[in-house]
């Protein structure tokens, strides 16, 4: 890294926030997969909106490629940097900046802790739905960029439901403000376009959600099966009833027995070879409607007990031995993969079957927790990466894994993104011209190519279109190209 | 000329597939994504420009083109899967043929755009023209899991899949819902469906248009769970008075107690209607939209409706007009306009932050004033770079932006 680059940088953050030897790198060399590590050049930490312009600005006139950080909890890689890019880390940008409780929005910095948001509303009755697993640590910035997901997503919607408006800087350190607080936006829908982009169209760096209202009455109910088969066909039924809940997920025996020999105990039945999680929210004859259905749907699906829990309390242990299941899973061997595809809902069963197949025939430890509702499926390997043959038969199961969730006519990822781990398995879904489609917007957002770069798209895959003439006007060869920088 | 162009055409698509509109303007008609793309990809290498016509029933054919492109040879439903309340359709199948196949499996698409039941569901989606139903359901781009698309250029991309989550890639899909066809013209949508509620409810009130947008924001702060509450002029429901109607959704008794939330959570008079005169209602108002020449939507949130329907009938006029008194907001008007009463609409709406969309208009209204305008920061330069992307010889006929409007 040019010396010039970090006098330049240390002059806009302050030289504390510049980070470049090797022991300060170090808690930057992974996100949340153990799979893939790497170490960046330069860590930069802006300390306000304005510093973030600077900052993208001297990287745009030094031609540098950059990554933008959040808390790094990410599962696909997305958030790794190479020794030639710098990581800008997003953390200190964390201020709530506003709230309206009449519109039902707030606008916030991207390092703001998805938790904190809800926090932070909850005196207004009101809340941000998504709730992805890791909401005590991960950022709504990473939320957008990855597109995330979680348990509650299932009624509600995920991320890109709740984006409103996003004020973006560009590669080129220009702004861009896309969308509208009002909801129908200005233009075409660049805020739909901008949300799961992983980083590789710009920083998002001012964010409009849409609040929610708590719902007055909410409940939960716990229901166990001997057969994963039947939990299974409970969820269709579930939703072929047209009865939406508000979360419906599923945790398999070896999950559960993980989690109850963890400080997460949450009373599961331990001998149950899937238990299913429902929540049906809304106003209380809604939901005791609701109830009134679902409930003997699983019971005639098999289910041998069904818990409604009585209380808050009961409520809260309930979930929390599902939010806290990676955790718990983590005790079971020194790592954890934790993958992600999507099926159709139909084809749960059969997958599922497959994947115990998978599992015995690489000999491999695989705990199932997901959100069955929407078909989201996370089989999860645990493992020890330092064995080296273990680690290249977690690699071929993944793969098989992903080849038959794919057949079943699904997804590589609902809510983890593509990153750096799933680059080889984006031709199984999509073919050369969208891919090519996809490249060549990326360059109206970041002709010179260095934001994230080398991630979710298969270059070498792609059908090439031709770079439009704007940004071939203002793009390659103002920026140079990525092997240039590479040189420097 | 036009022989030669009617004989390459005719290569391309088939004889059968090729027609001439009321002018002579020669009007394609091709049955597959595939034909679309080799009819582009013709047209690209020749210049031709293109017009992109659905069932016709919602914006005037009137684009200046070398030919028409229709999309009523997309008509088919090509799966419909019950399990995974998952549709495969044709672009130019037509909303009313698509609720009641839906209706037949007890699924429904949950949407309710204005126009006519004939309106083709790509011309809905391409508009983002969303309904009453976006209170409850969200906007038309909640309902598309995936869709192909032709570009400028004949190239075919395929975009999301047929699972309700997924994350696999930039969503490009976003970029053609609601962009008008600037960007291509959609061809196949993966749809998500809904099983039928159990019960389905519709309650009326009649009162001055400020009274019932009160009561819209007491009903929003009791937080009753409507799937619509939509306000409607005089004008566009026939009635001598304004018009507050909510839709509730869900079990029998669910529907049933919030019914009663709402009767007595306001001071209005509420009548029920009977199943058959709810859904008249409901398509009559969706079709009285057709009623003025130009429709255009305002992006505004319940708080600031009393003041954006004020700026409305001083700008233009009170006649077709409905609003959305819940959260959601969203106020769509229609009627007659001149073109310099529109510009100034756009002009005050942008300066409180209000985004206006023009739906539909003459060609000469939407050529000059543009689907779009009065763009944010940086964003005019994405829009024209996403466009020469996806239409690189710009020859798809669709005015984003109005002459000299974009910024
Ligand atoms: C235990 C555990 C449970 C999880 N559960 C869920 C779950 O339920 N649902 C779910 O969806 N995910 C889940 N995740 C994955 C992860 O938490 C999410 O992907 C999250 O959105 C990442 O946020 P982050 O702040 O950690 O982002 P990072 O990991 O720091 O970054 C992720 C990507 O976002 C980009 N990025 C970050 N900030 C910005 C910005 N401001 N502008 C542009 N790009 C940016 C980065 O470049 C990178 O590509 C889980 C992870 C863990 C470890």
């Amino acid at each position: 890294m040019k010396e010039s680059l970090l006098t330049g940088l240390a002059a806009i953050v302050g030289p504390r926030w510049v980070r470049h030897r090797r022991a300060e790198l170090a808690t930057y060399t992974m996100d949340g997969l153990p799979t893939h590590e790497s170490w960046p050049g330069v860590v930069v930490i802006p300390g306000s909106r304005h510093e973030l312009i600077d900052v993208m600005k001297a990287l745009h006139a030094s031609k540098t490629p950059f990554v933008a950080r959040g808390a790094g909890t990410g599962l696909s890689g997305g958030a790794l940097a190479e020794g030639n890019a710098v990581l800008v880390a997003l953390t200190r940008l964390n201020h709530i900046l506003s709230v309206d409780p009449a519109s039902r929005r707030a606008v916030v910095e991207p390092g703001v802790v998805n938790a904190r948001l809800s926090e932070a509303v909850l005196p207004y009755g009101l809340q941000y739905v998504p709730d992805p697993s890791s909401q005590t640590a991960c950022t709504i910035g990473g939320n957008v960029a990855e597109n995330a997901g979680g348990p509650h997503c299932l009624k509600a919607g995920v991320t890109t439901n709740h984006v409103t408006d996003l004020e973006i800087i560009l590669p080129d350190g220009s702004l861009a403000r896309l969308g509208s607080t009002h909801g129908d936006a200005w233009g075409p829908d660049l805020v739909g376009l901008f949300v799961g982009s992983e980083g590789m169209f710009g920083i998002a760096c001012s964010i409009t959600v849409r609040l929610e209202p708590i719902p007055p009455a909410v409940r939960t109910m716990l229901a166990d099966f001997p057969g994963i088969r039947a939990a299974s066909e409970a969820v269709s039924a579930i939703i072929a009833s047209g009865i939406v809940p508000a979360a419906l997920e599923m945790m398999d025996q070896s999950c559960v027995q993980a989690v109850e020999a963890s400080i997460y105990a949450a009373g599961y039945p331990t001998d149950a070879a899937a238990v299913l999680l429902v929540e049906l929210d809304g106003q209380p004859e809604g939901v005791a409607a609701e109830h009134a259905v679902v409930e003997p749907l699983l019971r005639a699906h098999g289910a041998r007990h069904v818990l409604t829990a009585e209380s808050a309390a009961d409520r809260a242990r309930l979930w929390q031995g599902r939010k806290k299941a990676f955790g718990a899973m983590g005790r079971i061997a020194p790592d954890l993969v934790v993958q992600d595809a999507v099926v159709p809902r139909s084809a749960l069963p059969d997958v599922l079957d497959r994947i115990s197949e998978i599992r015995d025939r690489y000999a491999l430890h695989i705990s199932n927790v997901f959100h069955a509702g929407d078909g989201n499926l996370h089989p999860n390997i645990s493992f020890d990466r330092r064995n080296l043959e273990l680690a290249s038969r977690v690699r071929e199961a993944s793969r098989e894994i992903m080849t038959v969730c794919v057949a079943a006519g699904g997804s590589i990822t609902g809510e983890h993104g593509v990153g750096n781990d799933k680059l080889d398995y984006m031709p199984l879904i999509f073919d050369a011209e969208t891919l090519g489609a996809m490249q060549a917007t990326r360059r109206v957002f970041d002709p010179g190519e260095r934001a994230n770069p080398g991630k979710v798209v298969p270059i070498h895959a792609c059908r090439e279109w031709c770079a439009s003439p704007a940004a071939r006007g203002n793009g390659r060869q103002q920026h140079g190209s990525l092997a240039e920088v590479a040189h420097d | 000329m036009i022989d030669g162009m009617l004989a390459r055409l005719r290569e391309i698509v088939g004889a059968s597939g090729v027609e001439r509109d009321p002018s002579g303007l020669p009007r394609v008609v091709p049955d597959s994504t595939e034909a679309m793309a080799r009819l582009f990809a013709l047209a690209h290498g020749r210049n031709w420009r293109a017009r992109i016509e659905g069932q016709g029933t919602w914006l005037s054919s009137d684009a200046p083109a070398d030919f028409a492109v229709s999309t009523r040879g997309l008509d088919r439903v090509v799966s419909v899967s019950p399990a995974d309340l998952v549709a495969t359709v044709d672009a130019g199948v037509a909303m009313g043929t698509l609720r009641r196949r839906l209706a037949d499996d007890g699924m429904w698409l949950a949407i309710d755009p204005p126009g006519r039941p004939e309106r083709s569901i790509g011309s809905i989606v391409a508009a983002g023209t969303a309904g009453p139903l976006r209170q409850g359901f969200g906007p038309v781009r909640d309902h598309v899991l995936g869709l192909s698309v032709v570009t400028g250029d004949g190239r075919v991309v395929r975009a999301g899949g047929r699972v309700v989550k997924n994350v696999a890639g930039y969503d490009l899909g976003k970029l053609q819902i609601g962009g008008f066809g600037g960007f291509g013209v959609i061809t196949e949508l993966n749809l998500r469906l809904r099983a039928l509620p159990r019960a389905d409810q519709t309650l009326i009130a009649r009162a001055s248009r400020d009274h019932l947008t009160s009561v819209g924001r007491d009903l929003t702060e009791a937080r009753l769970a409507l799937q619509a509450l939509e306000l409607f002029s005089p004008a566009i429901a026939a009635e001598p008075d304004w018009i507050l109607a909510a839709r509730i959704m869900g079990t029998e008794d669910g529907v049933a107690a919030e019914a009663r939330r709402l009767t007595s959570a306001s001071s209005l008079l509420w009548q029920q209607l009977p199943v058959e005169r709810a859904s008249s209602f409901w398509h009559l108002s969706a079709r009285a939209v057709l009623g003025g020449a130009v429709t255009l939507r305002l992006g505004v949130l319940q708080p600031g409706l009393d003041d954006s329907l004020d700026m409305l009938a001083a700008t233009l006029d009170e006649g077709l007009i409905t609003a959305g008194a819940g959260s959601a907001g969203g106020i769509r008007w229609s009627g007659e306009a001149r073109i310099d009463a529109l510009r100034a609409l756009r002009r005050t709406a942008a300066s409180r932050e209000i985004p206006m969309t023009l739906e539909r208009a003459p060609w000469a209204i939407r050529q000059q004033l543009g689907h779009f305008g009065a763009y944010r920061e940086g964003v005019g330069a994405l829009v024209s770079r996403l466009r020469e992307t996806f239409d690189p010889g710009l020859l798809l006929s669709v005015a984003l932006e109005g002459d000299g409007d974009a910024r």
